[in-house]
């Protein structure tokens, strides 16, 4: 049964090939993709499935036992985040039908595609070290092809800085790889586990560990490392923006979560503290940078960066509530987000343009996607009963439990800063008036069903796991518990032979 | 054509609102069935499990406070809605307009009858959301949707102020569970989160309740439709926050930090509010302005602990709504019928419309307070319970005095302003307005007057199971007819008197309060608005330092971060890394080192690229030189392969680039803070691999690759053997990482797809 582990990894790359042979022909390239999105998704469900009933499992490849090979674990984090990223990207597939042209097809933006979820997913089972830095440069070239994939000079000024900004975060990955293999003389997950408390000098500890996290925190977008995010995501087709926004940061946020709770929980307390001022900063600095911008792309970019505050927030609560807040607010965010960016390419569609001034009467014109921007967009600002209203509350109960009242208040008027924003979008683009002087307007935009099912479902989503939170909350209170005490963990990997 | 489509839209217009009136009157209906039972003191509960890891469950319970919101919320409605089917005639977004209507009464119905502050909570923001979509609905005006914004922000603030209190509530050991309140007040008195609570809650309240100084945003939500503004903004949703202080009465009241918060800003919100009443020349917002004091007058009664405080409280709440919704809907009908609100324009409409006219008649003199009206009923309980000694009864009754007064004079303006005096315009132009519409204000009046000829009734089956709900206690609640001669009785005749003195002097006073409001040096909207704009600003400033498109600055920043960060956890162990010199020095390792330092050097200060690549190429002949030094000739190898390749390709590109001397060229003061922080990163690094180096390496996986090897892996060199098997998974990695750089350097060499 453990087998299935790899499939959340094989079968995107295995698509990728395929849509690579097939590119020339876009339409197949296009059915290759959506087949295999949805095989991805199948299996990825399978496998969430699967771990839900029997727990923690282990994967070693080339049967070579741990910590000695490469081993894959599937926890429930793990599972979460695998299922997300094939809904994300089946979404995204199916929206790219329609967003994505022939030409860029043919200049393989399936097949990047599929290689970057491979690369997330991998990230997301990984139990080495090691791996896990392989697949952060595999998404590294896989999100840079994307990003220049078209070719215009403000996408190439975008794609420098980001590829520049992350290439130092791999550097510093890969400094503190070494250093904390040099420290313990292993790179598995697990056998960290045991043997950082073997560790004399503590003081390296600390070191390797606050390098690690600024290695994260910059893929993260965490205050003050983020600048990459801004200066790009607003350059890509929207089908990649939307892509990058759901998925992207949240693979740093997640090896936040899996290295600061298995490896680094008790040695390091230093690393917490200043992650909670670091995640208090990243709040506010994402909702400040988001009101002073008039582009909708730019706006909602700004906002991840404050909502990844959040979430770092959780993680550096260390509690059990903390974690599973940290855990909802990474789903909910990620649909939440990645649905935003789809919204803004059928504003972009029936607007010709995404900047403020120059848009308007979405209200009276497409009923459709009001109630697609409303739903995401107030869930986002954290309104009951939509999903963002639970994974605030979690954090800020979480916060207030262990007295960090200051964080608990900036989390709630960062809460208040992000509805200003989303009502922002929301009077400009939809209740405004359209501007009599519209360039490139379209009196009668028809939306295709390619373009409205993908956001239509998602804020379908969004609305029932609101109603619903509370299975989801039950499942991240057990990954928190599965984080915070990984005997299962350790024992799934170290305990079991091939 | 348009002529048809807009009939047609007309009648689906009044057919859907119609239709969809019966969905509170049907609620009406069945809320009055429980009534009967309710006197006799029973109370319904509705338990359901939502999401038990919060405490979060569908809790409703129905008590007599419950059901006196309830049956104002459905009645309010009922009318509400029936009247909207013919004012909005045939606007193109009725079908939202009553989908947001009723989603927001059953919103509002929830906040009554929720028994779990959370879900309490859940339905609160639901006004706030829908009341912002309501306010915004004209949203084709930019003041309508700047007020809309306006009252979601402050609404909005306070709401999430009011989560902080329930979480903390919570963690000080308070339960969500509304009726278990009144047993368990005071553990949460007496816990030293109590101000923080309180504070929380208040905010909460007053923000909902249009409260001194957050009362800006009410006079505002004016650009609502009107009859939004008679169901929201004065029957319903702004006594959310009254409702809600009713009911953290006994868990939170009692304390004087309570009573004395509600008082004065009640006190003050009242008059305040009552002398901005006279400046507006437009009826909807004098009305506005005399919600707000009716909202001070209802905080200033909860701060009190008496029967009949609280009884005053609650008998004014329903006078309010009566008169309030009535007098709303009345301007709306003569907005539409006469085509214009403001007072100065109107003159004479009784003629022409008789029954709005009576409806205002008898809602006005119910606000004024005069006998056989219920606002006289609720006047005196008001002096009976402001002369209470927790109230501080001088300032209590001085401004339930001076606030009355003033209520009587705008109560006149409004009724004799546009109904009496001369017509301004002829007469046939302007009709009475439909059933649909002067039927609700005539209820409303007719109810005022109703209840003030059988109070005792009124106290008996609506007011005590209300006041019971939240105050329970042995104390005699009840409202008579005539009280005898007393004090209160005395204050209301100097009410009516001052009131009709302010009348009589109103342009003067008038043009007082216009110009005093005017010459204000800074109102709290101005604060808002200096607060929004200055924070705007501010974040422009900062977002244009932080992200300012300068790709050094940001590797700067980052760099500073590594060191910061890293270095100062770090930094107690630098000298005994430092201080502990080598006893004997390799002097080939020397060489190297000068060797790397060297080429550094050539690669900074260089003029020309070629040279830079050169120095660059020297540095990696170096740090190859230094793996063949330790025993590691295949990674040497690899390393000079990389290197020299690397210095061709890099070369070639050059080539083609401008010379260096033509790039922007640095200050010296950037380059020394460049050279600073790229020693003191390089210093950083070296002493972590030092401090590394210095530990014992734990060699299990060595010994383990060693063992397997040739043994398990077939393999002899192990280095192979660990890339290709081992840590195979490692490789397909990187080999997609190389095929997918070949991948990208393809696309960009190719040539753009457009501009």
């Amino acid at each position: 049964m453990n087998q299935l582990l790899i499939l959340p990894i094989l079968l995107p790359l295995a698509t990728a090939i395929l849509a690579a042979l097939a590119r020339d022909r876009p339409r197949a390239a296009q059915g290759i993709a959506l087949a295999g999105a949805a095989l991805h998704l199948a299996g990825c469900a399978t496998l969430f499935i699967l771990i839900v009933r029997i727990g923690v499992t282990a994967l070693w490849l080339g049967n070579w036992p741990a910590p000695f090979g490469i081993c894959l674990v599937a926890d429930y984090l793990s599972v979460i985040m695998v299922l997300i990223t094939a809904t994300i990207h089946t979404a995204v597939t199916v929206y790219a039908c329609r967003d994505i042209t022939a030409e860029q097809v043919s200049s393989g933006f399936h097949s990047l595609l599929g290689i970057l979820t491979g690369a997330i997913c991998g990230a997301f089972l990984t139990g080495d070290l090691f791996n896990l830095y392989v697949w952060f440069e595999v998404m590294l070239m896989a999100s840079f092809g994307l990003l220049v994939m078209g070719h215009r000079p403000c996408q190439l000024t975008g794609a420098v800085k980001y590829v520049t900004i992350n290439l130092v975060s791999t550097l510093l990955f890969i400094t503190a790889i070494g250093l904390i293999y040099g420290l313990t003389g292993t790179l598995n997950m697990a056998d960290l586990h045991g043997k950082i408390a073997l560790v004399g000098d503590d003081a390296l500890l600390t070191a390797a560990a606050m390098l690690l996290m600024v290695a994260f925190a910059i893929k993260a977008a965490l205050f003050p490392l983020f600048f990459w995010l801004p200066a790009s995501y607003h350059t890509v087709p929207v089908a990649v923006s939307a892509y990058f926004a759901g998925m992207l940061s949240k693979v740093g946020i997640y090896a936040l979560l899996r290295l600061f709770t298995l490896v680094f929980s008790s040695t390091a307390a230093i690393t917490h503290s200043t992650l909670a001022v670091i995640a208090g900063l990243t709040m506010l600095f994402g909702v400040i940078g988001a009101a002073t911008q008039m582009e909708v792309r730019r706006i909602l970019s700004f906002h991840i960066i404050s909502q990844v505050g959040y979430m770092a927030l959780g993680i550096a609560l260390l509690t059990p509530l903390a974690l599973a807040g940290a855990i909802v607010y990474l789903v909910h965010h990620i649909i939440v987000k990645a649905n935003l960016f789809l919204v803004s390419g059928l504003i972009r569609q029936g607007g010709g343009t995404l900047h403020l001034p120059r848009i308007g009467g979405f209200y009276s014109r497409h009923g459709l996607v009001t109630i697609a921007f409303f739903i995401p967009a107030f869930a986002l600002a954290g309104f009951p009963p939509l999903s963002g209203f639970w994974a605030k509350l979690v954090i800020i109960k979480a916060a207030l439990e262990i007295q960090h009242y200051t964080l608990a208040i900036v989390a709630a008027l960062v809460g208040l800063l992000t509805v200003l924003s989303m009502a922002k979008i929301w009077t400009e683009v939809f209740w405004k008036p359209a501007p009599a002087v519209q360039h490139e307007q379209k009196t009668d935009v028809r939306f295709s069903p390619w373009l409205l099912a993908p956001v239509l479902v998602l804020a379908l989503t969004t609305v029932l796991l609101g109603l619903a939170m509370e299975p989801l909350l039950q499942f991240a209170l057990t990954a928190a518990d599965q984080l915070l005490d990984p005997r299962d963990y350790v024992r799934a990997v170290l305990g079991g032979t091939p | 054509m348009v002529h048809t489509d807009h009939d047609l839209l007309t009648r689906r217009c009044r057919l859907m609102g119609r239709l969809s009136s019966l969905l509170p009157a049907l609620l009406f209906i069945l809320t009055c069935r429980f009534w009967p039972a309710i006197v006799d003191g029973q109370t319904y509960l509705f338990d359901a499990p939502w999401l038990p890891s919060l405490d979060l469950s569908l809790r409703f319970r129905l008590d007599g406070l419950s059901l006196l919101f309830a049956l104002i919320i459905t009645g309010a409605g009922t009318f509400v809605s029936l009247y909207s089917s013919s004012y909005l005639g045939g606007h193109r977004h009725c079908g939202r307009y009553f989908f947001f209507l009723h989603a927001f009464m059953l919103s509002m119905l929830g906040l009554v009858l929720a028994d779990n502050l959370l879900l309490l909570f859940v339905f609160w923001e639901g006004t706030t959301i829908f009341s912002f979509l309501l306010i915004g609905f004209d949203h084709e005006s930019k003041t309508a949707r700047e007020n809309a914004r306006q009252s979601l922000l402050v609404t909005g603030g306070g709401g999430l102020a009011l989560l902080l209190g329930i979480l903390l509530l919570k963690i000080a050991g308070g339960s969500y569970i509304i009726s278990s309140w009144p047993a368990a007040g005071e553990m949460v008195r007496q816990h030293h989160l109590y101000p923080f609570i309180l504070l929380a809650v208040l905010l909460g309240a007053m923000t909902k309740s249009a409260q001194f100084p957050f009362h800006f945003w009410l006079p505002n939500a004016m650009s609502a439709p009107t009859p939004i503004s008679a169901f929201l903004h004065a029957a319903t949703m702004v006594k959310a926050g009254i409702y809600l202080l009713m009911r953290c009465h006994p868990l939170l009241g009692g304390t004087p930090a309570w009573t004395t918060a509600l008082v004065l800003i009640g006190g003050f919100t009242a008059v305040w509010g009552a002398v901005q009443a006279l400046g507006p020349r437009d009826l909807k917002r004098i009305l506005a302005y005399t919600t707000i004091m009716a909202l001070g007058i209802l905080t200033m009664f909860l701060g009190g602990q008496t029967a009949p405080a609280l009884t005053a409280a609650v008998t004014f709440l329903m006078v309010h709504a009566l008169y309030k919704a009535a007098l709303f809907l009345a301007v709306g009908s003569i907005d539409h019928s006469a085509g214009s609100r403001i007072i100065d324009s109107l003159g004479g409409l009784w003629r022409a419309m008789p029954l709005t006219a009576v409806a205002v008649g008898a809602a006005c003199l119910s606000m004024a307070g005069f006998p056989l009206f219920f606002g006289f009923i609720g006047k005196e309980i008001m002096y009976e319970g402001a002369l209470a000694k927790e109230m501080y009864p001088v300032f209590a009754v001085t401004a339930a005095v001076l606030a009355n007064a003033l209520m009587t004079a705008v109560a006149a303006i409004v009724l004799f302003g546009p109904f009496f005096g001369s017509a301004r315009a002829p007469r046939q132009q302007i009709h009475e307005s439909p059933w649909t519409m002067w039927l609700g204000p005539l209820v409303l009046g007719g109810v005022g007057i109703l209840f003030g000829l059988i109070p005792e009734w009124v106290s008996r089956v609506l007011i005590e199971p209300a006041v019971r709900s939240f105050h329970p206690g042995p104390e005699e609640i009840r409202l008579v007819f005539f009280h005898g001669l007393n004090l209160p009785l005395l204050l209301s005749l100097v009410t009516l008197c001052c009131g009709a003195t302010l009348y009589l002097l109103r342009h003067r006073a008038c043009r007082l309060v216009a110009t005093v409001v005017e010459k204000l040096p800074a109102t709290f909207e101005g604060l808002y608005n200096l607060g929004l704009s200055g924070f705007m600003n501010g974040a422009g400033l900062l977002t244009g330092r932080l992200q300012n498109g300068s790709l050094h600055f940001y590797l700067a920043v980052i760099v500073s971060t590594v060191i910061l960060g890293v270095g100062w956890p770090w930094i107690g162990k630098l000298s005994g890394i430092f201080g502990r010199w080598p006893e004997s020095i390799d002097t080939t390792a020397l060489a190297l080192l000068l060797f790397v330092s060297g080429s550094v050097f050539v690669v900074v200060t260089a003029r020309k690229r070629l040279a830079a690549i050169g120095g660059l190429g020297g540095v990696g002949a170096g740090v190859a030189l230094i793996f063949l030094l330790f025993g590691a000739p295949d990674i040497a190898m690899t390393q000079l392969l990389v290197e020299t390749l690397t210095v061709i390709f890099v070369s070639l590109v050059m080539l083609r680039l401008p010379a260096i001397e033509q790039a922007r060229r640095r200050t010296v003061r950037r380059r020394c803070l460049d050279g600073g922080l790229a020693l003191a990163g390089g210093l950083l690094l070296t002493s972590l691999l030092i401090g590394v180096g210095s530990e014992p390496l734990d060699r299990s996986l060595t010994s383990y690759f060693e063992a397997n090897s040739y043994l398990a892996a077939h393999g002899r060199n192990i280095v192979n053997v660990i890339l290709v098997d081992f840590r195979s998974f490692d490789t397909l990695g990187e080999i997609i990482v190389v095929v997918l750089a070949a991948w990208a350097a393809v696309t960009l060499i190719r040539k753009p797809m457009e501009p």
